[in-house]
Order: structure tokens, then sequence, then C-alpha cells
């Protein structure tokens, strides 16, 4: 019998994202959840908040910065976190360790997942935004500069802390209960849903430690004029601090993986 | 012929319980070979060690010539080598048979034609069916896919047919008698014993962390020397004599009758008996 050689972990991390893409699309809750939910959002908070921040700034314009630093949130965090303890419940984990799968491929695999539906998820928002609720898309490249690297490394630092935390929900079945409140009370503390600068002080302080603060705020720079700035707590969109916080998270997040990521519940 | 797998003083503890406390077992090519154990005996934990999903505390342990804690690219190669049939997978529903199939073939330097492999399973008319629509019995039959799809030289089945009807059971021990002809080594872990018998070349009875016997099954426990049963219906009523002479008897029984000895049977211990009686009743005991 010919000797192949075992397949590259990249081959494998490919066909693992597009197997996992196609799992994605037929759960139908996934899709509902991940994709659909931030627009009904965007239109009922887009409905409600009809008034005008100042100077021809709509609250959907406001709101659509927060939804889509959510949806990096969403899409890496909060489905991986969920995603992973099922998958660690089911089996699934632990068959694939037994095959000569590496535990790379396993993570391209969910990279290539997150990426893709994230894209998926600001796509639409900002289709919807523009064609329902008078967003108005930037027009100055060095915005869309920004917007890119937020999206990449949100992104990426969203995917890792997902794969940290995915240790934490004891089960399966009850990683959403643990994940989805986490999520909730940091997009409200982050000004996804609220003006950030009308929340109570120490609301503001404790989001200043997490991410999504950040990714918020760096997606409101995008968006917003940059008369808005002088709105901000530090009276300035604060893109240096935005970068190297988000990058501290991803290293934090990527550390921790390393470290603590479980294949399966025995010892 | 070589062996496949060899062990020698294995040990493993949890905390202060010793789950495996000195075992010695080799296994050579092309064998068929069943461990047998009440649970909490060491046999998911001694088996696990040789997939490489388990450290050990001590002894030497080797998996076709390569130590199963092996990491790294010389790992990913000695995977490639083995196929696992793990207790319960209740994943990818999402998917269809052929779908994961053709998905783990990917894994491999040199996976079987996935057709093949569908046909061999039984699943051919299942395989655009999605996972979640299969029955226990076919569900297992696709984690058995999943275990041969890379071509192994040693397969692990870890309680393969729990949960099986007859039917489907004897479905399957005919496709694992067909793995035995391409000369795959099995490593088949059971609380069957009519299931080690009908498959096994040899059995391993282990029971609180150590092997106690290793024999053919026919040979077990000295069960084809043990005494045999015959019972028959005397003209006073049922009768039934134990003796090591079975044939001696039943030719003076059939003097003392005209025609046929009425209900005659003989009776030697089943592999059951004899295992039971090996591992003192303790049988479901944690």
């Amino acid at each position: 019998m010919s000797q192949n050689k075992v397949p590259s972990a990249l081959t494998i991390g490919i066909a693992r994202g597009g197997l996992e893409l196609r799992q994605f699309m037929r759960q139908r809750e996934s899709v509902v959840f991940t994709i659909a939910f931030p627009i009904m959002l965007l239109g009922i908070f887009g409905s409600v908040f009809t008034n005008e921040l100042t100077d021809g700034v709509t609250f959907s314009q406001y709101f659509v910065a927060g939804m889509i630093a959510s949806g990096l949130v969403n899409t890496g965090f909060q489905q991986l976190a969920i995603m992973i303890p099922v998958e660690r419940d089911f089996g699934t984990l632990k068959r694939l360790r037994g095959t000569p799968m590496p535990a790379s491929s396993y993570f391209i695999g969910k990279v290539i997942v997150v990426f893709v539906t994230m894209l998926i998820q600001v796509f639409l928002l900002l289709i919807a935004g523009v064609l329902f609720f008078g967003v108005n898309l930037p027009t100055d490249p060095a915005k869309w500069f920004t917007f890119t690297w937020l999206i990449l490394l949100g992104s990426a630092a969203s995917t890792a802390l997902g794969i940290a935390f995915s240790v934490i929900p004891k089960s399966g079945r009850g990683a959403s209960a643990v994940v989805s409140p986490v999520v909730i009370v940091l997009q409200f503390f982050s000004g996804v849903f609220f003006v950030f600068t009308d929340l109570p002080g120490w609301m503001q302080q404790v989001a200043a430690i997490f991410p999504l603060k950040w990714m918020t705020q760096g997606m409101r720079s995008v968006f917003l004029p940059d008369s808005f700035a002088a709105r901000e707590v530090a009276g300035s969109w604060e893109t240096g601090r935005t970068f190297i916080i988000i990058l501290a998270w991803l290293i934090a997040g990527l550390f921790i993986s390393i470290r603590t990521f479980k294949w399966d519940d025995q010892r | 012929m070589s062996n496949v797998i060899s062990v020698r003083g294995l040990k493993k503890s949890y905390g202060s319980t010793q789950a495996v406390a000195g075992i010695d077992l080799t296994i050579a090519q092309g064998e068929i070979f069943a461990l047998l154990g009440p649970n909490g005996a060491g046999k998911t934990t001694t088996v696990e060690i040789l997939e490489g999903f388990r450290t050990r505390d001590s002894g030497e342990v080797s998996v076709l010539d390569t130590d199963p804690s092996i990491k790294g690219s010389a790992g990913r190669n000695w995977r490639n080598r083995i196929g696992i049939v793990l207790q319960s997978t209740s994943d990818a529903g999402d998917l269809s048979v052929q779908e994961t199939i053709e998905h783990f073939a990917k894994y491999y330097a040199n996976p079987r034609d996935v057709d093949e492999v569908v046909a061999a399973v039984g699943l051919s008319e299942k395989s655009k069916e999605l996972i979640r629509t299969l029955s226990g019995g076919q569900r297992r039959r696709l984690d058995v896919a999943l275990g041969i799809i890379g071509s192994p030289e040693l397969l692990f089945l870890d309680e393969p047919t729990t949960g099986f009807d007859p039917k489907a059971r004897r479905a399957f021990w005919a496709l694992i008698q067909d793995l035995r002809k391409t000369g795959t080594t099995i490593l088949l872990t059971t609380h069957y014993l009519d299931e080690a018998e009908a498959l096994a070349d040899r059995v391993g009875v282990i029971s609180q962390g150590q092997i106690i016997e290793i024999s053919t099954p026919a040979l077990l426990g000295g069960r084809a020397t043990s005494l045999a049963t015959v019972s028959w219906l005397s003209a006073s009523g049922p009768k039934s004599e134990k003796t090591d002479n079975p044939t001696a008897l039943i030719s003076k029984l059939s003097a003392d009758f005209p025609g046929e000895i009425p209900e005659l049977t003989v009776k030697r211990a089943s592999l059951e008996d004899i295992y039971l009686e090996m591992i003192g009743g303790d049988d479901e005991s944690e």
C-alpha cells in the first residue's frame, strides 16, 4: 500500500470550517439567533428611539455601531462558548481527539465559522441599517480602515475568549444559560443599547475593563461624525488605547485557551 | 507474529483509588481480543490509556511499537494507524452519513473508499439521511464506519453493541468478522459474554484493576474440563447428574431406555456462569 503522508493541519482545518458552516446553516435556531436577531434588535430600537441625538445623528446611527460591535461578540465569544461545551458533552471532541486531526485544525475550523458568520451578520446589519433606518455609511477611507482592523482584531479576540470561556459551563445543556447573561449584561454596560455617557459612572468604569466597550467605542468612531468624539468619556475616540486593550484581551484569550482547553470531562 | 499491543506492569490511580493495579497484556497482530470485566474494574481506564486519552502512573505500554502518550506530528502518524470507536457519541446530527464519513476520511493518509465503508457497515440505504434520523443501532454502525475509514491496523471497540436488539447484534458481529478477514487487530470491551464468545480469539477478565485470567473463550476458567450436567426424564420424574464423563453416562442410559432418552440434555457451564464465578458476583458494583 502506498504510504501517503497525513494531510496538513491547514487542509484539515479548512475542511472543518466548511463542514461546520454547513452544520451552522442547517440549524435554524443558530441562523435565526446569530444572523436575524441583531437585525430585529436594530429594527426595534430604531423604531422606539426615533429622536436625533444631535445635529443629524439619529439613535439608529449610534445604535448600529453598538450592534456591529455586539456582532463580533455574538459570533465569536457567545457562539463558541456555547458550542464547544455542547461538543464536549456529545463526545464530538473526544472522538476528534482519537483521530489524526491536530488540535490546530479544530481551531482553524472554528475561526472560519466565526469569521464567515461575523461577515454575514455585519453585512446584513449594514444593509438593513442603510435601507430601513437611515444609517449613513462613512465615506472617509480612513474610517473604513479603522472598521477593517476593528472587525479583524475584535473578532479574533472574541474567538479566543470564547474558546477560553468554554471550560466554564459544566454541561452543554447549561452553556447557554451561563454565557448569554454575561453577553447581555456586557452589552448594557458597554453602551450598546444606550448612549454610553448617559450610563452611571460606575457602570462605565466596569465596562472599560472589558473589550466590548472598546469595540463599541471604536465602531462609533467609524459611524459617527468626528464632532461626536468630544462627547466620549475621554473627549476623544482613544483609537490607540482601543487597539491596545482589544489586543491585550486577544493575547489573554489565546494564553488561557492554550492552557485550559479540555477535550473531555475526564481526568 | 508481532505484538500490536504490549503492556507490562500498568498502573493508574485516581486519588486514593487504584483503578489499574499492575496489568500485563500482549495482543498479537490480527487477533480479536475481548476485555471483560464489571463496571469499575479498570477496563475503561486500561483501554483509554492504550488509546492515548489518559496518562498512566507507571508501567510500559507499547501500541504499534509506539508509546500512546506520544504527542505532535509523531502522535498524528500513530493515530493515523489506529481506529477508535468510543462508547457513546451523539454529535453532528445535522450532517448526512455520507458527509460525515467523507469528512473523517480527510483526516487520514490512506483512507478507505467511502462508499465501500458505508456498504461494509450496512448503511448504503441511509447514506444520504441526516444522522439525527438514524436509530441507535444505525448510529453505532456509523461510529464503526468512522473508526475504520482510515484503514486502521488496530481498532478499539468499546462496548459496541450496548442497546442493540438481537438481530442488530448478529449483523454487527458479522461486520466485525469481516474486519478480521482484512487482518485488522481488534481490542473489544464488552459486557456481553456471548459477544466475546462469538468474536474473540482470546478473552481477558479484569477485576479490581488486575487481569485475573487470559484464555480462549472455550477454555476460560477451566470451562472445557468442568463437569457436564446430564438431565433426562426417568420413570420416577426428572433427573440430572453431574459427571466428567457424559458420553459414558448417556450410553448407560440408552441401554435403560428402549428408544430415545426422554428430554435428554447435556449442559456445560456457560461462559457467563464461569465469568460470574470468577469475578465473585460483584458485577455492576462500582
